[in-house]
């Protein structure tokens, strides 16, 4: 599922270069221009991506490390 | 008294103007004294809660104050100003891509970083990286980068602020100032002077618990906004009918970017993994869960906030052609863009009570950021410069956050002059501070990734991004237009070879991090085991 979510999040660099309406000035309901709109659902796709990734990529190794034994620190 | 006259003609003004938004911006700068004076109650009074809050802020905070720092006058005034000059692309250009990389870099980069901060007590980001890369000059050498980077971050936030309060103040006092509108030197006198309150009394903490209340304050009002201008022109099909009708240009990318140019611009939200203010809120997290809230919903916070101000600049643009806009014009003849924001908000927002929210929004989102970028060199100073050089055992705490406190002031009247005398365009201004930063960012993922980065390879990096920038920049705002060197301006843009300077930076920053990393002396096995302390 890891890979999936990487392979995602690839897709998403990709297709984040629509050039394929570059010129459609469109009024999707109309008010939002097409481009717009576009890339405003790019957001909402990439929050979902995101959610996934949080899922099913935690770095959980990373996590247990920090929160393991005591701060080594101190006040610096 | 004579340059109000033309406004009036055009109908932006009917003599004299209400004060009332004023009062409300009053009001709200109170509400943050109080908001200083209770968390300053909470400071516990060492240095480390004065610079990371004890590593204590949960998850909805940290989202709150993540997202506030990096919405700053360049998403509210700049954006609509970029969008009402280069159309509705600005939203791929900064905002969509900013949903991708922001979250990877938090999600990537992020998290480690933090867990790091967490285990070994670092502070600053500078920290960090000196024990990595085994190198103390390595801090001296990134302590004036950063904090230099950081200075043209704190004008956008000045000249923004400055900009929008004397558009929507234009005609409130006529005789005392020129066009009767607050100069910029007072706005910005006003908002350092509430920041530094409360950065002072509460450092971190403070700076999250006022990012938090003000990032909801003006995505708020940043929507209520939104609303009654649209409402104002008509409604939303009829605003952007406007805009198909005279100035079509602006609801297409053609003509105004090219792919290699938009697709350029991806780079440039990679600075967020190199912010050390950011860094500085990463440490703050009460543990790596805290992330996942703010991985998930960055993005779309940044969608509620950008694309109302896509769409009243879009909306804007298209009111300016068809003549029933005034914008002030720039010595060059052009319309300020910064100032559309204020200009749309002065035309169709009618209740004085309104405006007066809207604009404490547009400051919320402002000051949000200052705070965070204050805190921060006031801890890059004294963890990174004067500790290092003069001994940690020659201070007592209380000192440490004098110190701290001492070079905020300094760096804040540096700014603070600069705002006054050098205005130039709030987007333009931070992308040239984000590539400088984005550029650096090969050394943050080196260093939690790649076990083979040397300290020379990072000295080499930083040295070429260093140089690289200040040839660009000098080519592109020190010499005269079309006599650059190297690109050519275009749409208000600077281009090398069609593309944002931003990816030859880049690409200078990775071939020398790379080429001398792998020419020299890998690093001790200590420090390998030290920061790969898990496999994977």
């Amino acid at each position: 599922m890891k890979k999936v979510v990487y392979g995602l999040l690839i897709l998403l660099a990709v297709i984040h270069q629509d050039v394929w309406w570059w010129d459609n000035g469109e009024l999707v309901f109309g008010f939002m221009p097409l481009g717009l709109f576009y890339h405003s659902l790019y957001s909402c796709m990439a929050a979902g991506v995101w959610a996934m990734a949080v899922k099913w990529a935690w770095p959980s190794d990373i996590e247990l490390w920090a929160e393991s034994g005591d701060e080594a620190g101190g006040e610096q | 008294m004579s340059s109000i006259t033309p406004l009036i003609a055009l109908g932006q003004v009917t003599e004299p103007l209400s004060r009332t938004p004023l009062v409300i911006i009053g009001i709200y700068m109170c509400v943050l004294f109080g908001l200083g004076w209770i968390s300053s109650r909470l400071f516990r009074g060492s240095s480390k809660d004065f610079f990371v809050a004890s590593h204590s802020i949960g998850p909805f905070m940290l989202l709150m104050s993540v997202f506030g720092t990096t919405m700053t006058a360049f998403a509210l005034v700049g954006s609509t100003g970029k969008a009402f000059s280069l159309g509705i692309g600005v939203y791929g250009l900064m905002a969509s891509s900013s949903g991708l990389i922001h979250a990877a870099c938090f999600f990537l980069v992020g998290i480690r970083m933090w867990s790091f901060g967490k285990k070994y007590g670092y502070v600053t980001q500078i920290q960090f990286f000196r024990d990595r890369f085994e190198s103390k000059g390595l801090g001296y050498l990134l302590f004036p980068i950063l904090a230099g980077l950081i200075i043209p971050y704190l004008l956008v936030g000045l000249i923004g602020a400055g900009t929008y309060i004397g558009g929507v103040t234009r005609g409130m006092f006529p005789g005392t100032f020129a066009d009767g509108a607050v100069p910029g030197w007072l706005t910005g006198l006003v908002i350092c002077s509430v920041v530094l309150f409360y950065v002072f009394s509460g450092g971190v903490r403070s700076a999250v618990w006022a990012n938090t209340f003000q990032t909801i304050v003006f995505m708020i009002m940043g929507l209520v906004g939104f609303i009654v201008i649209a409402k104002g022109i008509g409604g939303l099909a009829e605003a952007s009918e406007l805009t198909r009708q005279h100035a079509p240009e602006k609801l297409v990318r053609e003509g105004l970017m090219t792919p290699a140019h938009f697709m350029s611009y991806m780079l440039v939200p990679l600075s967020v993994g190199m912010f050390p203010h950011l860094f500085q809120h990463w440490l703050t997290a009460k543990s790596a869960k805290s992330f996942r809230l703010t991985v998930i919903a960055h993005p779309l916070c940044i969608m509620i906030v950008w694309v109302p101000c896509i769409l009243i600049g879009i909306w804007g643009a298209g009111l300016f052609a068809d003549g029933s806009l005034f914008v002030p014009k720039l010595p060059n003849g052009e319309p300020n863009a910064n100032a559309v924001l204020s200009m749309m908000v002065k035309k169709f927002m009618v209740n004085p009570v309104l405006i007066g929210l809207f604009s404490a929004g547009v400051l919320a989102a402002i000051m949000s950021s200052l705070d965070s970028q204050f805190v921060c060199v006031g801890s890059m100073f004294t963890n990174d410069f004067a500790l290092p050089l003069f001994g940690s055992e020659r201070f007592s705490d209380t000192q440490k956050v004098w110190l701290g406190r001492g070079f905020i002031v300094f760096i804040v009247v540096i700014t603070y002059v600069i705002s006054i005398f050098k205005p130039m365009s709030v987007f333009n201004l931070g992308i040239w501070c984000f590539s400088g930063f984005s550029a650096l960012f090969p050394i943050a993922f080196a260093a939690v990734y790649w076990k083979r980065v040397t300290t020379a390879g990072v000295f080499a990096s930083v040295i070429a991004t260093a140089v690289t920038w200040a040839l660009f920049i000098h080519d592109a705002l020190g010499r005269a237009a079309g006599e650059q060197w190297f690109g050519v301006k275009a749409h208000g843009e600077y281009l090398i070879a069609g593309v944002m300077p931003v990816a030859f930076i880049c690409l200078a920053s990775v071939v020398a991090l790379v080429g001398v990393s792998l020419a020299t002396k890998p690093p001790t096995s200590e420090t390998i085991d030290k920061f790969f302390p898990v496999k994977g």
